[in-house]
């Protein structure tokens, strides 16, 4: 007798266990656990993203451009993967960063991410490699400008700090002037990175796309860079310039 | 009479002969229908009880020239027929699924048992493939409603049709002829994908967003001053005053009766007769603008409620409200046109007094720009920029017209972190704009249907004065396409939001987004306060218009649990969604 109470007072505490479970929703109180819920909002999506994907030519010399992101995840929280590299005639290249990151939306427009990359330099000699734990900030600040933000510091105890910004100057409904700027700040020197303590570099370009359709935009535009510093020095040692213009024809699509 | 309808009214008698309780077959046509006019639910009649029967399946049909193998059809229909039920009797409606996913049909805007409101997971479990599930309900009620699913996205593909319940003590109404004009937005698109589209691209389907050519043309019409304030405000708030639907006449074929402008669905009536047009908006992200030029319309019900005669020329029809009009046609034939709210897209359609006739369609008006009151921020604003002598169009929305509404809430509470990551604005002081028809009307000089203009007869039985208040608040972020309820979405809440059984109550809401949202409530009817007394107009989905504030008194009289939503289709979907537990 007792028993079979004990039974089906562990059955009533189970039963409460699942609807307290099934109640971590706006579900009402009639509804029955195992029905379906009302409204699926917590679904996974994901984008793969190449914002630049671009041929350019630097005062006669031709190099290929990637700059990539993949997310996958919900509304709030989402693993990116963000990557940006070129690579040239000669057969050199640069994987500048490859991040995998986790993204959390902590304001309306603002995402924190959080996660571990790599710098590799290949071709030219020994593959360079170094790897990095990084912090940023990725969102959209007043204005429209679309801001990424991150403070890497690699397994050799250096430490830099890079912003990219851009803004889309909507001159038709598919035609899109995008200007965007990019900047690095280093800590500490890593001259087999060509990077130099303090200030690095400014790269701003204008790109002008044409959208076929959203996913798919050619775009023709210019870019100029300028290095500054020590690191414009490192550069100089090399035979390299303290600055540059290149033209650029390129694609913007996502899938 | 088609082939397709002789096949159903023998198979009607068939069963009903072998069933061997035949009283009373409805006629399947009325009395002036041409294949425009909606086809009917076969329905019979067993003493108290009238009983329908629906089969749900996929079908192939053309829309717009178009073969398109998505469409989900009641009977084989798109929209599904129409249903006509009496009131004070029974309604037995047996809905057998044919799809190979669950489905449901939920009753828009009638008063039942819980267990009969057709949400899965609310009111069920839903309907499984293969399977019959039986509705049976009082029918407390009459006037013009619809029927459509709850459960997945399938609204968007068809499985939506008109209901009409006939008045138990007739009607009050004595027109020649009775047309239903049912609107819908068609995509040929998974709808999966449109809202995949939404989730990852902010903006994927508006082609009227703001350039540079714009900017210019302020600084033509405002001056540089005004111009770059203007650009600057909305800049700095990251909102786009051009965001008037998510998803636009690029994606969608508008739909009259199932029909696109190029099939033009044709009502008919005798030069001199007095017209019922029963207006329901069963699209699944569309307001439309409805007009029929050379047409007055007075507006005698909404949400299927009869309301004080309007006379009127335009009015905006939310998605899912219903508006019933009466029109008195003595040309040979007119136009009825409803443009989308954003101008991207119309459809229309024609009333004359035989086939073949048309009259000309009109054009679009010019695209839509919301002013900064859109941010409950009018007043300010208009200080702000009154500075500048020009003529300021920007403040169009709500200024002309809108403002002699009382602004009754005064400052607002978000709570401490303003709703969130889920809230890309708030709204500290909203207004209260139901004189407003909304935006877009700004170059319009004939009338537009206002709330404020709704008055019911004599009111509603329930007298009290709420005792208890409810503030809900209407939040989003396109960046991210989400929506919610106080920032928090149908899977963040914890339980559902309480109604004691038979209180009276008022719900407040305020629009902290850049969007108009129709909100709907299952089950019990919305007593929208506009300024009548106890003349309010019941409402079963009321549009709440950025920046505003709206109140209606609720009874809770109805025991059970009741979903509660914008009835945005992808915004419901994204988590604009609750459940309202009465007990």
């Amino acid at each position: 007798m007792s028993i079979s109470k004990n039974i089906r007072h562990l059955s009533l505490l189970i039963m409460l266990g699942f609807s307290i479970t099934s109640q971590a929703d706006g579900s009402g109180l009639q509804a029955d656990p195992s029905w379906p819920k009302p409204v699926h909002d917590d679904e996974l999506y994901g984008q793969l993203m190449f914002d630049r994907l671009e041929m350019q030519n630097i005062e006669g010399s031709e190099q290929w451009l990637w700059d990539a992101q993949a997310w996958y995840g919900k509304d709030l929280n989402r693993f990116w993967l963000e990557t940006e590299g070129s690579y040239d005639q000669h057969h050199r290249g640069e994987i500048e960063n490859l991040d995998l990151q986790y993204s959390r939306r902590i304001s309306p427009f603002w995402d924190l991410q959080a996660g571990l990359g790599t710098q590799t330099n290949f071709g030219a000699g020994d593959t360079k490699e170094r790897y990095y734990a990084l912090i940023g900030f990725q969102g959209l600040a007043p204005y429209w400008f679309e801001i990424d933000s991150n403070l890497r510091i690699s397994d050799d105890g250096d430490s830099w700090i890079d912003i990219e910004a851009e803004y889309d100057w909507r001159l038709t409904q598919k035609l899109i002037l995008q200007a965007r700027a990019e900047t690095s700040y280093a800590f500490s020197e890593a001259e087999e990175f060509e990077q130099g303590e303090g200030l690095n570099d400014i790269t701003a370009g204008l790109r002008l796309r044409y959208h076929l359709s959203r996913e798919l935009a050619p775009y023709l535009g210019i870019s100029r860079s300028h290095w500054f510093g020590d690191t414009r020095e490192l550069i100089e040692a090399e035979g390299g310039d303290s600055h540059t213009t290149g033209f650029v024809a390129g694609v913007r699509l996502w899938f | 009479m088609t082939q397709q309808h002789k096949q159903q009214r023998r198979h009607l008698l068939q069963a009903l002969a072998s069933a061997g309780l035949l009283s009373t077959v409805y006629p399947l046509m009325p009395a002036l229908a041409k294949e425009a006019s909606p086809r009917l639910v076969p329905g019979q009649a067993i003493g108290n009880s009238d009983i329908f029967d629906f089969t749900i399946a996929t079908s192939s049909l053309e829309i717009d020239q178009q073969l398109t193998s998505q469409a989900i059809t009641i009977n084989g229909t798109l929209p599904a027929p129409l249903l006509k039920l009496k009131e004070g009797r029974e309604a037995v409606l047996r809905v057998h699924n044919s799809l190979d996913v669950d489905t449901s049909i939920h009753w828009h805007g009638l008063l039942l048992p819980y267990q009969m409101d057709g949400v899965p997971g609310i009111s069920f479990a839903g309907i499984k493939p293969g399977q019959t599930f039986e509705y049976r309900f009082p029918v407390v009620q009459n006037g013009t409603y619809w029927y459509h699913s709850h459960s997945g996205m399938q609204e968007q593909l068809g499985h939506y049709g008109p209901l009409v319940i006939e008045p138990e003590a007739g009607e009050r109404i004595n027109a020649d002829q009775d047309h239903v004009i049912l609107l819908s937005d068609w995509t040929f698109d998974d709808p999966a994908q449109v809202m995949r589209n939404l989730k990852v691209a902010e903006g994927y389907y508006n082609y009227d967003q703001r350039t540079v050519v714009d900017f210019f043309n302020d600084v033509e019409t405002l001056g540089w001053q005004a111009a770059w304030q203007k650009s600057a405000m909305w800049g700095q708030m990251r909102m786009s005053p051009r965001d008037i639907l998510d998803v636009t006449g690029s994606e969608y074929t508008y739909l009259i009766n199932g029909k696109a402008s190029s099939a033009n669905w044709t009502g008919l009536y005798k030069p001199g007769d007095k017209v019922r047009l029963r207006f329901i908006n069963a699209s699944a992200m569309t307001f439309f603008d409805v007009k029929i030029p050379g047409l007055a319309m007075t507006v005698v019900a909404a949400d299927g409620q009869p309301v004080q005669p309007v006379k009127t020329d335009e009015f905006r029809i939310g998605v899912a409200e219903t508006y019933d009009v009466i029109v008195e046609p003595t040309a040979e034939a007119y136009t009825v046109f409803a443009q989308s709210q954003d101008r991207s897209g119309f459809v229309s359609a024609t009333l004359a007094s035989r086939f073949g006739l048309t009259a000309p369609v009109p054009p679009m008006y010019p695209r839509v720009e919301r002013g900064m009151e859109a941010m409950g921020a009018g007043h300010a604003m208009h200080d702000m920029m009154s500075s500048d002598s020009s003529h300021n169009e920007m403040m169009h929305e709500g200024h002309h017209r809108g403002q002699a509404m009382a602004e009754k809430g005064g400052t607002v509470s978000h709570g401490p972190d303003n709703h969130g990551p889920g809230a890309a604005m708030v709204v500290d002081k909203p207004s209260s704009r139901l004189d407003d028809p909304g935006v877009g009307f700004e170059h319009v000089s004939h009338r537009v249907l206002t709330y404020s203009q709704l008055k019911s007869h004599a009111g509603w039985p329930d007298k009290r004065a709420p005792a208890r208040e409810i503030e809900l608040h209407l939040t989003g972020n396109m960046e991210r396409y989400m929506w919610s309820f106080d920032g928090e979405k149908f899977s963040e809440v914890d339980g559902p939001i309480r109604f004691y059984k038979d209180e009276r109550l008022r719900l407040i809401l305020v629009n902290d987004t850049m969007m108009d949202h129709p909100i709907h409530l299952h089950g019990m009817w919305m007593e929208l306060e506009n300024g009548h007394g106890d003349l309010r107009p019941r409402k079963h989905t009321i549009i709440v218009k950025p920046g505003e504030r709206v109140s209606a008194l609720i009874t809770a009289d109805a025991f059970g649990d009741w979903a509660f939503h914008c009835h945005l289709m992808y915004h419901m979907k994204a988590g604009m969604f609750r459940v309202v537990s009465v007990a």
